[in-house]
């Protein structure tokens, strides 16, 4: 084994996603204290333009799996291409983001190797040959600090907007060809279609700005004040459980349990009480603000600003002067 | 078709976590164990196959876990599987998912099972990986996060949309399969009355260390490559700022806080 590490590169529509350049940041730390490089795998059809981003951040190799058989993504196959790559690289450690592809592959993938693996951390590091882990337990609740403690091979999905993107290395990473040893009649399962259901927005978990609304939004035509406040942002619209059981927002936006966890810049929580189910899924926003009615609502506990206000009349407001502002 | 559903007994959603003095727990007083969130979409799922298809088919859950967890098959017998097993050695303590991935898999590949379903995650330590490490281990097929689950006119496949960021993906799947269930997928029952009465009496099938066919160096704390060493607390926010005033001076405070202070924009 040697003491690099890989970065799986998931690649989204033939581009290269940002969490990618995140993985990069967080396996350089690591590789500082193992003395290892930094290579990156790519997978799929036409991944040509991914292929050179890679190139620019891989302080190794950039090991690429190209076969139209990966056209579409599918846990079989790509699971196989990076069993391929494994074969070839030898790492000490794999870094997949906590995305949907991510995890998706990720277990698949360290079960086959028998290796380690820790879903969803925030923290990185390694000491004495291990891999160390903070990861969010209990709906995130409470952290779990978690340790490698066997020498195979030690595998960590990290959550999104946590490193920051690594710079690029100013040279190209040379390329290793690898190839697919699975056909298509060996997989069971395959991606035939994808819908996009928030067009021209960010999912809340990869969004820097989240505006999110709760019940007291009162209908789903409401939302669009958030709508338009998020507009101005760039950002992305998010709900509470109880706005999403009303059916003012789908069930793609809520933030919490049983919904998703962000950690964006800014969160700017709306008509939202802050019940223990929502904080858990936003209570790691670098900034949170709090538009509530109700004085004594538990959101301010956690909000670094609050206003004790009409959101109806606030938000408006909050819309016109951003825009005033970032037109200046 | 034999189903089997893989069912997990954890601190209800309500539940606020305490850690133990040690940090190396939480605190079990008090706490009401249910059955995990995800996994109701998956016995109910489940269920309505067995409705549906009105031929024979057999929905089997299944757990591992300590004594407590035989509450959760009780559950999903009342709510009306079949049969259900409770995989549980003193072995098995401390395995993580990967090692109990392996276990689950000795005793469900005997059964011929063409489908399983699981919730996305148990709402405990939130690893989301028992089912997909369940796939590789019987070597199926598998999709995640299901939402909608669409059969194909002889059964033997169907389409699953999954949720990812931003959309879905409509994933074409073959049989034999691991999905794993995401909320959205249906509306879970209750269990009737005589739904609860009737699991009460219904005999549950244990399996042990022996009947799993594995070495005790292969499972639990020992056979597994991660441990946790502890837990910690949230970080502490720091103090809300509640701003005052007129409205309009309130938000130009804000903005200017934002910018300048807080510098997120």
């Amino acid at each position: 084994m040697t003491n690099d590490i890989l970065v799986f590169a998931e690649v989204r529509e033939g581009s290269f996603k940002r969490i990618n350049a995140e993985l990069v940041s967080a396996a350089s730390v690591l590789v500082d204290k193992l003395g290892g490089v930094v290579h990156i795998a790519v997978l799929g059809g036409a991944v040509d333009g991914a292929v050179e981003e890679a190139r620019s951040y891989a302080t190794g190799k950039v090991y690429v799996v190209k076969s139209d058989v990966l056209d579409s993504y599918s846990t079989q196959g790509f699971a196989s291409g990076l069993e391929a790559v494994l074969k070839e690289c030898d790492p000490a450690i794999v870094l997949f983001g906590a995305t949907a592809m991510g995890k998706d592959l990720s277990t698949r993938v360290a079960a086959r190797a028998r290796g380690s693996l820790m879903t969803d951390c925030t923290e990185l590091d390694v000491e004495d040959g291990a891999l160390k882990a903070k990861r969010p337990v209990y709906s995130g609740k409470a952290y779990a600090d978690v340790i490698t403690t066997k020498a195979t091979i030690k595998m960590a999905s990290l959550r999104p907007n946590i490193y920051p993107a690594a710079q690029k290395t100013g040279n190209l990473a040379d390329v290793a060809e690898v190839s697919l040893p699975i056909t298509l009649d060996q997989i069971g399962a395959m991606v035939k279609e994808i819908v996009v259901t928030s067009a021209g927005r960010k999912d809340v978990t990869e969004a820097e700005i989240i505006v999110a609304g709760g019940r007291s939004l009162k209908s789903e035509d409401n939302f669009k004040i958030l709508e338009e406040l998020a507009d101005v942002l760039g950002a992305s619209v998010g709900a509470s459980r109880a706005a999403v059981d009303a059916g003012y927002a789908p069930h793609s936006r809520q933030v919490g349990q049983t919904g998703k966890v962000v950690n964006p810049k800014l969160y700017i929580a709306c008509g939202i009480s802050g019940a223990i189910q929502h904080l858990v899924g936003m209570r790691t926003s670098k900034v949170i603000v709090a538009i509530n009615k109700d004085p004594n609502a538990p959101i301010f506990q956690h909000a670094n600003y609050g206003i004790v206000g009409d959101l109806f009349e606030i938000v408006p407001i909050m819309t016109q002067q951003f825009k005033e502002l970032l037109a200046s | 078709m034999k189903i089997g559903v893989l069912v997990k007994n954890v601190p209800d959603t309500e539940t606020k976590i305490r850690l133990t003095a040690d940090k190396q727990g939480i605190e079990t007083q008090g706490v009401k164990y249910v059955m995990n969130t995800y996994d109701e979409f998956a016995v109910e799922e489940a269920l309505k196959i067995r409705e549906r298809l009105q031929d024979g088919t057999t929905v089997t859950a299944i757990t591992l876990g300590p004594e407590r967890v035989v509450e959760t098959l009780r559950t999903a017998l009342a709510m009306g599987a079949d049969e259900a097993i409770h995989v549980d050695d003193p072995a098995f303590e401390g395995g993580d998912s990967l090692t109990n991935a392996r276990i689950i898999a000795r005793v469900v590949e005997p059964m011929g099972l063409d489908l399983i379903l699981g919730g996305k995650q148990g709402i405990d330590y939130d690893a989301a990986q028992t089912c997909s490490a369940l796939a590789e281990a019987l070597g199926t097929a598998q999709a995640l996060i299901a939402v909608e689950l669409k059969w194909s006119e002889d059964n033997q496949s169907l389409e699953v949309r999954r949720r990812i960021e931003g959309g879905d993906e409509i994933v074409h799947v073959k049989l034999p399969a691991v999905i794993s269930c995401e909320k959205g997928l249906n509306e879970p029952r209750y269990a009737s009355l005589p739904g609860i009465m009737k699991a009460k009496k219904k005999e549950i099938k244990k399996v042990d260390l022996t009947g799993v066919g594995l070495d005790s160096a292969e499972v639990g704390a020992s056979g597994s490559a991660t441990r946790v060493v502890g837990y910690s607390p949230l970080s502490e926010r720091p103090e809300c700022r509640i701003l005052e005033g007129e409205p309009v001076e309130i938000v130009k405070e804000l903005v200017r806080a934002l910018r300048e202070d807080a510098k997120v924009l």
